[in-house]
């Protein structure tokens, strides 16, 4: 900006209003940080979406497609699969929905800087970032859900009857994965995030119940107990419990309980893990 | 709407409180990796460690002790070299960084008790420009208005404005890092006025600017200060704490070393015009030669430079040379000083700023 410039700037650099400063409600700031939030998911939808449902499927080809018409998998296998891979799809596109954001806000530019300047507890933030990872994460479900009905074909055993508890499941699941992405963002250096996936999300996949019924592993009885830690155990059982009732499942009062409690614990770990970022 | 000082800003004008208040405010950053109240034990059968070696540093004073109070509507400046510990202070005022003593108030706010009531009243300029790079510029500009509560019309309103006044309206859909260095600065700044803030906080704000952009810069500064703002800034920069603040607080090492108008405090600067000579070696034989020379009212050396303040720097050049060679040195480097805020803190920490 030029000297003459600043000097036709008038008599006020920006028009002032009289306002008390007091006033600012926190539910205001809070839907313009969700609205920012939205408006960049909105962006990068399509690239969240390869990002977050495109392995989800891949699996449903491989596993609910190719071996079943290979005769390798039983038909009835895909009615065990489909709640599995919609649980492993909410729980990453929630987890990355929120620790990705986070490793790059705090990283070397800093910029969610702005952010807490806003006149609002820090908490709330963190707060945000979790209802925003829990949108981002139904918004995949709802994605999965019909284009892995498709690939897989007729399912038998499927029931769309209790369509309000798998919502249930799914927020519930979605809140604890989004709140261990905020976790794992803040307290993870961003160079270790190869080592994230190796250590803690394959074995979470692999060891999630997702493309077994817990009720299976009764065969290796220290696996059954020892996946119990597994948040998506939970996740993929619930989501059993709503889709394929008949089918083996824990109840969902059970899994909804687990899930509530690793929510809280997840979140409390996650807030706490923020805060430490965010205030020297 | 034209600012004035009555329709302003009713509620801080009216109260005696000043902008900003510390008391005895101290930050110590524990060093990383270094674990607190456990020293290395020598391992059995090491001769154990001689007495007089110091402790390895288990931790960083960054402020020891700061008072500081600043008036409503005050221009003021925060002067010293990297390390200061001017960025902690900001920190605290702006409650992103704990004290771990004393206290801290801005328009009598409490920064740790009530530190959401500070963030409504304050604007901040980083150090570094950090816009949010998901959002295009205006965006940049309204989001930040709406984090501080005000409606999106009138955010809107004010982008609009802010973006001809910082002069990058042509930008304002660009990709943040579509910007110029001096635009991301100008963007900064226009961020944190949108939600007019009683005091602005501005952290080295002129740094890897052309003089040019930051002569401009300097204006604008002048500008929202004479809208009744009150404006912190910190600067490495002798020149921009002479030029824009009222009152400048020099501090080196976490302690403040003088606090008063750059008028006041160039008085107290020691006379003369300084000549800074930096020689192959030791200055100490040098100086004690230059002591002797007409019109040298003050010499003194640190390893291999020399410091004497001449009553008139010209003529007593040729003889400071000579006494360097006279004890045997030659001379590497000359830096002349008039008296101003740069001689003072010499005198006072024996460093140059820059």
């Amino acid at each position: 900006m030029s000297d003459t410039a600043a000097a036709r700037l008038g008599p006020a650099v920006v028009s002032v209003t009289t306002r008390d400063a007091r006033a600012v409600s926190s539910v205001s700031v809070f839907m313009a940080l969700l609205r920012r939030d939205m408006v960049v998911a909105r962006r990068e939808l399509i690239s969240f979406l390869v990002r977050t449902a495109l392995q989800p499927l891949l699996g449903v080809m491989v596993f609910g497609f190719l071996l079943p018409h290979m005769g390798f998998a039983a038909r009835g296998y895909t009615a065990t699969l489909l709640p599995g891979i919609l649980a492993i799809s909410l729980a990453f596109a929630s987890l990355q929905a929120v620790a990705f954001p986070m490793m790059a806000d705090f990283g070397y530019t800093k910029e969610i800087e702005d952010r807490l300047l806003a006149p609002v507890p820090i908490g709330l933030i963190a707060f945000e970032k979790v209802i925003s990872g829990i949108i981002q994460g139904l918004i995949v479900v709802a994605f999965v859900l019909p284009v892995a009905r498709l690939i897989m074909g007729p399912i038998a055993g499927l029931s769309l009857q209790n369509l309000g508890g798998m919502v249930g499941v799914a927020l519930l699941g979605a809140a604890a994965f989004a709140s261990l992405g905020l976790w794992l963002g803040t307290a993870i250096p961003p160079q270790q995030i190869g080592l994230m996936f190796a250590v803690i999300l394959a074995p979470m996949i692999f060891f999630g119940c997702a493309y077994y019924p817990w009720a299976g592993l009764r065969t290796v009885p220290v696996m059954q107990i020892a996946v119990l830690i597994n948040p998506l155990v939970y996740l993929a059982e619930g989501m059993r419990g709503a889709l394929t009732p008949k089918l083996p499942h824990m109840p969902l009062a059970v899994t909804c309980s687990m899930l509530v409690a690793m929510a809280v614990l997840l979140w409390w770990a996650g807030l706490k893990s923020f805060i430490k970022r965010a205030m020297s | 709407m034209t600012l004035t000082e009555t329709e302003a800003r009713p509620a801080s004008r009216a109260s005696s409180e000043p902008a900003i208040r510390t008391r005895a405010l101290r930050k110590v950053y524990p060093l990383p990796g270094v674990k607190r109240g456990k020293p290395a034990r020598p391992t059995p059968g090491s001769a154990p460690a001689p007495s007089t070696a110091p402790a390895p540093p288990t931790e960083v004073v960054a402020l020891q002790g700061l008072d500081l109070e600043i008036a409503q509507g005050e221009f003021f400046g925060l002067l010293g070299p990297n390390g200061a510990g001017k960025t902690t202070t900001i920190g605290i005022l702006t409650t992103r960084v704990r004290p771990t003593d004393g206290q801290a108030f801005v328009s009598g706010c409490d920064v740790v008790k009530d530190s959401v009531a500070v963030r409504r009243r304050i604007g901040v300029m980083p150090q570094r420009p950090n816009p949010d790079r998901q959002l295009s510029v205006r965006e940049n500009l309204v989001f930040h208005a709406c984090y501080f509560g005000v409606p999106a019309a009138v955010a809107n309103a004010r982008a609009t404005e802010l973006l001809g006044t910082f002069e990058i309206a042509d930008r304002a859909a660009s990709k943040v890092e579509q910007l110029s260095g001096g635009q991301q600065q100008r963007l900064m700044i226009a961020r944190a006025l949108i939600h007019d803030p009683e005091v602005m906080f501005l952290d080295e704000p002129t740094v890897g600017l052309d003089p040019l952009a930051r002569h401009a810069l300097w204006s604008t500064l002048r500008r929202i200060h004479s809208e009744g703002r009150t404006i912190v800034m910190t600067t490495h920069y002798m020149e921009e704490a002479d030029q824009l603040c009222e009152r400048v607080a020099i501090v080196d090492r976490g302690r403040l070393l003088a606090l008063d108008t750059p008028a006041n405090l160039k008085a107290q600067a020691p006379g003369g015009t300084l000549i800074e000579l930096t020689l192959d070696g030791d200055a100490t034989g040098a100086c004690d030669l230059a002591r002797a020379l007409p019109g040298i009212l003050r010499c003194e050396s640190q390893q291999a430079v020399l410091r004497a303040f001449a009553e008139r720097g010209g003529e007593s050049i040729a003889g400071l040379i000579r006494a360097a060679e006279n004890a045997g040195r030659s001379v590497r480097d000359v830096h002349f000083a008039p008296p101003s805020l740069e001689t003072l803190f010499i005198s006072m920490t024996g460093r140059r700023l820059e």
